[in-house]
């Protein structure tokens, strides 16, 4: 039982190679444009990648990437192909190339929907990455000192400025943290030394934040330090201001983000998808009425084309078969070349 | 004797032809360049333009939007014009509309270097409203109660960030003026009285800067308030000091933004204009050497091209004349009848009497 015939004369089966040949061209275009959003997603990644502790979300970029390139390479195939076809006598050479290189191209393209599906999955990675990195960027703010960590505050720095967020889920993650070098610190002052003492580490904790916490859009000049006190700012009462800092967290600007670049590509790697299948489909039919060409001294006659000989299990039981057979003799060729006692056996047929 | 001439063989004005009908092409595509580039222009101006004061500022982009329609207008035309000129047939079609094509495309080149020249003359007006501008926009920082200023601080605060620079020439001018506003100030305390009365003009002054002029590159956290005090913070030297802040001045970077843009448009409008000239200039010569295939009737003979049929000095001589016949003649129109004033030499019958000046018609 043939899966999805159609019936194809040879108008139609003209028809139907001029339109993939120009269909596949679109599709090449349109690979290249999934290559390149795959190039910019990680290069977007990459820049904040200070901030992150794992690099498992690089996946969905290097997935686009990876098929966007070999969709070109198929959709310049499936050109050639095409234009073969409207020629009998150049299309035969095609015939052992094609089933291998559907496959190929089927499972390259369902990874473009493994890719779509990775982005969303992949979110709560994302999320814990960046909560890891951010908690790291933050402790080591203080550290322009050392080798390897010099750069975490100017990372930090531009970070909240250029996303206008503060700390990692607020702005109160500068109270917990030491994020003023003791080389600034007076340790002869009382108030350091209270401080200092005020706490089991050690550490000098103040209700404070850095200057890029600041919200330029405040009708206020910026209340940086004291945050709690509502005594030593004149007019100020910190429960209800929200305009002095920025109130969003780096990770949930972050993340929102990404989550927001990876929705826009979304549709147009949905739409590379559906036209790579389309052209994978329609050139499978071209293949299979081609192929009740091949021989034939009209080649204006009707063809039948189909997507699958038999039915779909009996396909998967033929392949099984095909690919079993094939693990036999390779286990016969080993097992003939450690054994010359069956030589002679197969030379007797040959001498009979 | 003509300047520069050329032989054009049948062959070669063919080629021209079809060489400039590409270049033409060539030449809108560069005309809308020119148009992308003004409108470029007047994008950028009007971003800020709350730290420019009012001048005129609008007059470049406007032209190079101006020149740069025309541009492809005539260009268009143009090619229009040498598709048809390689066919001799066709040319006649074109012929008395060639001549005005050029002038008009020969003005209309000047002009595109006026626009050039005009980039590059913007700096001068540029400098004056930007410190204009930005004199005010800090001096209204702290209005951000009062409607139609309201927005200024944000604008500053951006300006400084996104620019890496802090108050008109350096930080010290935020010295001068007072940017906290007097609702923010507690005027019962005694320090805040003592600030206000320390001055003619009763300004709250410190020797503080805005956040956003501190520098994001500084090892230690920012130091914004008492600036020149090296005893209000530890190990600090306010002479030595160069990280903590952004030591540009906001006029510098500003002006040095906006005059890389203008070096950069005018270049490309420089290049456009040497385009223009060179198609002009093989448009010239086509048009002469297809007008002596025609005055010698043999389409496929050669034929000279040239710049102009005289040289120079005898071109604008005959031009002269030309311009002064005109002007006579409009002089003799306006007297009324042209016969009045003029002896005549006419045979009027045997007693060759002239006759009297007929009175005029009132």
């Amino acid at each position: 039982m043939v899966l999805l015939k159609m019936k194809f004369p040879f108008q139609k089966r003209v028809r139907l190679a001029q339109g993939l040949w120009l269909l596949s061209w679109v599709a090449m275009f349109s690979g290249a444009i999934t290559f390149a959003m795959g190039v910019f997603l990680k290069t977007e990644l990459h820049r904040r990648s200070e901030v992150m502790h794992s690099m498992d979300i690089h996946i969905v970029p290097n997935l686009l990437m990876a098929v966007g390139l070999a969709s070109v390479g198929i959709n310049i195939c499936a050109g050639k192909v095409c234009q073969d076809s409207l020629d009998p006598s150049r299309f035969p050479r095609w015939k052992t190339f094609l089933p291998p290189f559907f496959c190929f191209s089927v499972f390259l393209t369902s990874l473009l929907l493994v890719a779509m599906i990775l982005s969303f999955a992949l979110q709560p990675s994302l999320e814990e990455s960046l909560k890891i990195g951010l908690k790291n960027g933050i402790s080591f703010y203080k550290d322009t000192d050392t080798p390897g960590r010099c750069f975490q505050k100017e990372t930090i720095d531009r970070l909240q400025i250029e996303f206008q967020c503060c700390g990692n889920t607020n702005y109160r993650d500068w109270f917990e943290v030491q994020w003023i070098s003791n080389r600034y610190l007076d340790f002869t002052s009382k108030e350091v030394k209270d401080r200092v003492r005020s706490n089991v580490d050690g550490r000098y904790l103040l209700d404070g934040v850095p200057f890029s916490c600041c919200n330029p859009a405040s009708p206020r000049p910026c209340i940086q330090y004291s945050l709690r006190d509502n005594s030593v700012h004149y007019n100020y009462e910190y429960q209800t201001e929200e305009l002095n800092l920025y109130s969003r967290g780096c990770r949930q600007a972050l993340v929102s983000y990404y989550m927001g670049l990876m929705n826009t590509i979304g549709p147009c790697v949905l739409f590379d998808f559906l036209l790579q299948m389309a052209i994978l489909v329609s050139l499978r039919y071209l293949q299979t009425a081609m192929e009740g060409v091949i021989g034939q001294e009209n080649v204006e006659i009707e063809t039948e084309g189909y997507i699958l000989e038999k039915g779909v299990k009996e396909t998967l039981l033929e392949t099984k078969e095909k690919v079993k057979r094939l693990l036999q003799l390779a286990q016969v060729g080993d097992a003939s070349s450690t054994t010359p006692g069956t030589q002679p056996e197969e030379e007797k047929p040959a001498t009979a | 004797m003509a300047v520069l001439p050329i032989k054009f063989t049948k062959t070669k004005r063919d080629r021209l032809a079809q060489v400039l009908w590409v270049l033409n092409w060539i030449s809108v595509v560069t005309g809308i360049i020119l148009f992308i580039l003004g409108i470029f222009l007047k994008v950028e101006i009007n971003k800020r333009q709350d730290l420019m004061a009012e001048r005129q500022l609008q007059s470049v982009p406007n032209m190079l939007i101006a020149v740069g329609l025309i541009a492809c207008m005539i260009n268009f035309l143009g090619g229009k014009i040498c598709y048809d000129c390689v066919d001799t047939n066709k040319f006649l079609r074109w012929k008395l509309v060639m001549l005005p094509y050029i002038i008009c495309t020969f003005f209309f080149t000047l002009s595109v270097l006026v626009g050039a020249l005009m980039c590059y003359s913007m700096h001068g007006q540029l400098e004056e409203a930007l410190t204009v501008g930005l004199r005010d926009a800090m001096r209204y920082y702290k209005d951000t109660d009062t409607p139609g200023r309201c927005f200024l601080k944000r604008t500053v605060d951006l300006l400084q960030i996104q620019f890496q620079c802090c108050g008109n020439k350096g930080y010290r001018d935020w010295f001068q003026i007072q940017w906290v506003s007097n609702r923010y100030l507690d005027m019962s305390q005694r320090e805040v009285v003592d600030r206000l009365r320390s001055n003619v003009e009763g300004k709250y002054l410190m020797d503080g800067v805005p956040f956003s002029c501190c520098n994001v590159n500084s090892p230690r956290p920012c130091i914004q308030y008492q600036i020149t005090n090296n005893s209000a913070h530890f190990n600090y030297d306010y002479q030595t000091e160069e990280l903590n802040l952004w030591m540009r001045g906001c006029h510098q970077a500003l002006l040095d933004y906006y005059t890389n843009i203008m070096h950069s448009i005018g270049l490309t409008v420089l290049i456009i204009w040497l385009f223009e000239l060179s198609v002009l200039t093989g448009v010239r010569y086509l048009q002469t050497s297809l007008e002596n295939v025609l005055r010698q009737g043999d389409p496929e003979c050669e034929s000279d091209g040239w710049l102009l049929e005289n040289s120079f000095v005898e071109t604008a001589r005959s031009n002269f004349n030309i311009i002064k016949h005109l002007g006579k003649f409009n002089q003799i129109s306006s007297n009324g009848d042209p016969n009045i004033d003029k002896p005549s030499t006419a045979h009027y019958g045997p007693d060759n009497v002239p006759l009297k000046p007929l009175p005029t018609a009132s």
